[in-house]
């Protein structure tokens, strides 16, 4: 019964617009129809064209593959995979294909897919990028090579452990710690212009790890304390506004053996950070400030 | 990490091909700062043969002069020499924060001159006659 009502109704509105649409029809009206119907068929054009140069272009992605919990996977072993090529297309968007339309077991962490989160640094044709932030158009080889970073065990194939990296990045206290808090605690700290300027660049990192996988003396000293997280001590060490015990505090963590003074200035952090942080410079600046802290003249 | 995983092709030094200029410049500096801590002993060597007296002195360095494979060596004693001094003018202004953008450049520079200067230098080195 309930249907019947139902289409009943249905029948009377389709008729109700067949009967008032007519009438209501203006020049206005037509020119949007023909409007609708052009772009209708540039979008159908579009889709087609994409459709076919889709069937035209491809990328071979050749990646890496290992799963110790597998039996017959815990060889680690190259796939490959051959995935549509679109104009713009990251690396990421690669991997997603590949993981979407041929294997679901293919692992990787990604998260916002905008060089934000830093959880999608890989090593690409040799070299460690953000796979959100590489364009298959930018890469050299016809194939892309897809590896977990280097100098960090292996979780399961593109994952690997990030913690010993974490654990890097918290032994410099990365967190603004002033010596003296304003009276009132809801009053804004200022900072001056060129003490931002100064400290900006180091304030961009993602903690993706990408320079301390890159650093051929972070591989074989599991001490150092690695790019990422000298430049975290300098960007506070370097604010004015902590004050001087505390900055006194940060060059103590930093001018340790292991610290500061590990770095051979071989410049692959600079090169591979995502970011552009000058790394070197900035450890560089560490080490000055460092030895001037220590220099006594008497 | 501490236990590194072997991933075949992953590792370090079998990675060469992609070395950036600040590591070639690294691994360059190493290299030629270990030849000549070991030139070090051979030029102790030979110059404590004075203490013998002046003619084992100039017998022994006649000698050697005479060699030619001794004569391609210094050659490529100057150029150890002249790239270890180069490269450590650059890491000189690195440490004092100065010009870190062009730090490839200035390897590359370092490397010109380096051969330019052992070029000129091949005359001297490998003109004079051998006894």
């Amino acid at each position: 019964m309930s249907t019947q009502i139902e289409q009943e109704t249905e029948t009377e509105e389709s008729a109700d617009e067949s009967v008032t649409e007519p009438p209501v029809e203006s020049p206005g009206d037509r020119r949007r129809q023909q409007k609708r119907e052009r772009a209708s068929r540039l979008d159908e054009q579009r889709r087609v064209e994409e459709e076919v140069s889709e069937d035209e272009e491809t990328v071979s992605l050749k990646i890496f593959r290992y799963d110790p919990e597998v039996e017959g996977k815990e060889e680690p072993r190259f796939d490959d995979f051959t995935v549509p090529f679109h104009k713009g297309m990251t690396v990421l968007d690669a991997l997603i294909y590949a993981r979407d339309h041929y294997d679901s077991s293919l692992t990787f962490r990604h998260s916002c897919r905008q060089a934000v989160c830093g959880s999608d640094a890989l090593f690409i044709n040799g070299r460690q990028r953000l796979a959100c932030k590489t364009q298959i158009g930018d890469l050299d080889s016809g194939t892309v090579r897809i590896e977990p970073l280097p100098h960090q065990a292996v979780v399961k194939d593109l994952v690997v452990d990030m913690e010993h990296f974490y654990d890097q990045m918290e032994a410099v206290e990365p967190y603004f710690d002033a010596d003296d808090l304003p009276d009132d605690e809801l009053e804004e700290q200022y900072q001056s212009r060129e003490n931002r300027e100064k400290v900006k660049m180091s304030t961009r990192c993602i903690w993706c790890g990408a320079c301390t996988s890159s650093c051929n003396i972070a591989a074989g000293d599991n001490e150092y304390l690695g790019p990422a997280a000298i430049n975290k001590a300098y960007r506070f060490a370097m604010d004015e506004r902590e004050g001087e015990q505390r900055k006194q505090d940060r060059l103590r963590i930093v001018e340790q053996e292991h610290g500061v003074w590990r770095c051979q200035t071989q410049f692959s952090c600079t090169e591979v950070c995502p970011k552009d942080i000058p790394l070197t410079e900035h450890i560089q600046e560490l080490k000055r400030e460092a030895i001037k802290n220590n220099l006594k003249f008497w | 990490m501490s236990q590194s995983f072997n991933r075949g092709t992953v590792e370090d030094f079998g990675r060469w091909r992609e070395f950036s200029a600040g590591m070639w410049a690294w691994i360059f500096h190493k290299f030629t700062g270990w030849v000549l801590v070991g030139y070090l002993f051979t030029h102790i060597a030979v110059l404590s043969t004075a203490t013998q007296g002046a003619e084992l002195y100039n017998g022994t360095l006649q000698g050697l002069e005479a060699l030619l494979i001794v004569r391609f060596l210094e050659v490529g004693l100057l150029a150890v020499a002249v790239f270890h001094i180069l490269n450590g003018l650059r890491l000189l202004f690195v440490d004092l924060g100065v010009g870190l953008e062009s730090q490839d450049k200035s390897f590359y520079a370092s490397l010109v001159l380096t051969g330019a200067i052992v070029v000129a230098s091949i005359p001297t080195f490998l003109g004079g006659k051998l006894v």
